[in-house]
């Protein structure tokens, strides 16, 4: 223990926004890549869900698995990727707890950069899991009419829409006190908001007043959005929806939590 | 020079706790300042005011002459903090933390490695380098934490009870870590239950008790207020403690310090020496003891020289 600690003694200017959020998102894969486990939901969950679904209530509800999976595959993707948002909650909670924040919050820097690096990093991994159930879907036969644009252009709107949710849970991290209660809490909204939309089941068949609620639910848009655009469908009106919507939420929630995360604790 | 840091009456409340009810404090740059105190005394929140992370109820922070509500960003350019609890991702490895923090302080990916190998080295975790933080002992976390705080050498660093749960190897491989820092002309702030520790470490030190200063100076100044060492006994039976507090009152006149347990009586010395003039006397009177022992004054100790009453913290805890 000879070497001298000092061997900068100015101080250099500290890392610009860009450079900060990039670092940021370097340290959410390199977590990937330390603890690969945190891609086990991201990878069986999809897959588990596409299956059991698709031959389950396909035949009963299409017909056949095959032409259920047309309508479903989109719909499985949107569902996922939306559970997958409860991980960036999840992830500031823990870091909170452990200190890492205080660190992050004396360092010179520009304050959203660590939200936003786990925001960056998450996306990675919403890419991953969408990445699989498509192929997955291709397995069992899913056959999207809007080819591979039609494919991604979903894929980018069902992330935008994701990106805004987690602005939610990442409120909800700065909240409740440990990483199992931002899970329960997130839950109680997902469980609703993906269950009671039209992922699974079209509006036509419910009654008149579910029909009402679940018309109204934002993921009954993505879902149409998501499905219109794989299949070739003209659904600007509903990516309008989402586009809007998502817009709204980052708005209304990013300050509040931008806030949370300047106070103190 | 500007002072490193000054408070003027900082005051902070957690709803109805008051945690700080006026600091005032003055720390001169290129110092080791210890500020000493039990738990819940105040410590962690006046450093966390003073690395900008809380906002002070009432009063002023300055750091090297900038307010720390005010001048936030100006403050966390020239402090580190080392909180705690490892502040570090134990998740990374020890190598991609120091890089983390490099790339966050402004290095190039390039500068960022090469300080991470060289801080790495120089805190002995060399050999640890490409192992998640998860893997290290406590010592070698504290290393690592606080070597993520000098990746660019702060003007101030702040460690949050560095040595708390640290074996006694581990502390003095921190204690002499912080005197090389402070060497390098840091001016280092930290916080302690333990008075040797502060005693060890810093020049100068406040004793905080119930989010106030009770009373500030060099080492000596304190001990001065305390006796310079102090007198355990363990007696053989509860009946006879009695006997031997009257006996060591009338060798030592009123030093006894206050103590919970039935079969031991803590006094305060003036000097080591008066300690066979006590043993003496109770060998007279019979009094048995299972134990005799001179030590250092504890942070109880001190606190009962200093306000009369002994440590809450410490005293709840304490045998029946």
């Amino acid at each position: 223990m000879t070497h001298p600690l000092v061997a900068m003694r100015a101080r250099p200017h500290p890392a610009s926004a860009p450079s900060a959020v990039a670092t940021l998102a370097w340290r959410a894969m390199l977590k990937i890549k330390h603890v690969p486990f945190q891609l086990f939901d991201v990878t069986v969950m999809p897959i588990m869900f596409t299956l059991l679904f698709t031959y389950i209530f396909g035949g009963a509800l299409a017909g056949s698995p095959r032409e259920y999976i047309q309508y479903l595959l989109p719909g499985v993707l949107v569902q996922t990727i939306i559970f997958i948002t409860v991980y960036t909650g999840m992830g500031l909670n823990t870091d909170i707890h452990k200190g890492l924040y205080d660190r992050f919050r004396s360092l010179p820097m520009w304050q959203p950069a660590p939200l936003l690096g786990a925001l960056a990093g998450d996306l990675f991994r919403y890419s991953v899991a969408s990445a699989l159930i498509l192929i997955m879907g291709l397995i069992l036969g899913f056959r999207p009419q809007g080819g591979a644009v039609g494919v991604l252009l979903a894929v980018v709107l069902v992330m935008v829409f994701c990106f805004a949710l987690s602005w939610c849970w990442i409120i909800i991290g700065m909240l409740v006190r440990t990483p199992e209660s931002v899970m329960t809490t997130s839950f109680v909204f997902l469980m609703p908001l993906t269950f009671a939309s039209n992922i699974f089941v079209d509006l036509k068949t419910m009654p008149g007043w579910l029909q009402e609620v679940v018309g109204r639910n934002p993921v009954t848009h993505l879902a149409n959005a998501s499905r219109g655009l794989m299949h070739g469908q003209p659904v600007g009106a509903e990516v309008a929806w989402v586009l809007a919507a998502s817009a709204v939420v980052v708005i209304a929630a990013s300050p509040v939590a931008m806030r949370m995360y300047r106070k103190e604790r | 020079m500007t002072d490193a840091i000054e408070t003027h009456g900082l005051a902070k409340r957690f709803g109805d706790t008051r945690a700080l009810d006026g600091v005032d404090l003055r720390i001169r740059q290129g110092s080791v300042f210890g500020l000493l105190g039990p738990n819940g005394a105040g410590k962690t929140t006046t450093i966390r005011i003073l690395a900008t992370l809380l906002r002070p109820d009432a009063g002023t922070a300055m750091v090297l002459g900038h307010d720390v509500v005010r001048d936030a960003r100006k403050v966390r350019e020239k402090v580190s903090l080392t909180g705690q609890y490892a502040s570090v991702d134990e998740d990374l490895t020890g190598h991609e933390n120091l890089v983390l923090m490099g790339r966050l302080l402004g290095l190039s990916w390039r500068g960022a490695g090469a300080r991470a190998t060289e801080l790495l080295e120089a805190f002995g975790l060399a050999d640890a380098a490409g192992r998640q933080v998860q893997t290290y002992s406590g010592g070698m976390r504290r290393r690592i934490d606080i070597a993520a705080s000098l990746v660019a050498i702060p003007e101030i660093l702040f460690l949050d009870e560095p040595t708390t749960g640290l074996d006694p190897r581990s502390r003095s491989q921190v204690w002499e870590l912080v005197r090389r820092i402070a060497a390098e002309g840091t001016t280092v702030l930290l916080t302690t239950q333990y008075l040797d520790e502060a005693d060890r470490l810093a020049e100068r030190l406040a004793v905080i008790d119930h989010g106030r200063v009770i009373a500030e100076g060099t080492s000596r100044d304190l001990k001065a207020s305390v006796g310079s060492s102090a007198l355990h006994l363990r007696l053989a039976s509860a009946d006879q403690r009695a006997r031997a507090q009257e006996l060591v009152s009338r060798v030592l006149g009123e030093a006894i310090l206050p103590g919970s347990d039935p079969m031991s009586v803590t006094a305060r010395l003036a000097s080591p020496a008066q300690a066979a003039a006590v043993l003496a006397a109770l060998t007279e009177d019979r009094v048995e003891l299972a134990e005799f022992s001179v030590g250092n004054p504890s942070l109880d100790e001190v606190f009962f020289a200093l306000t009369g009453r002994a440590t809450e913290t410490e005293n709840s805890e304490g045998k029946p």
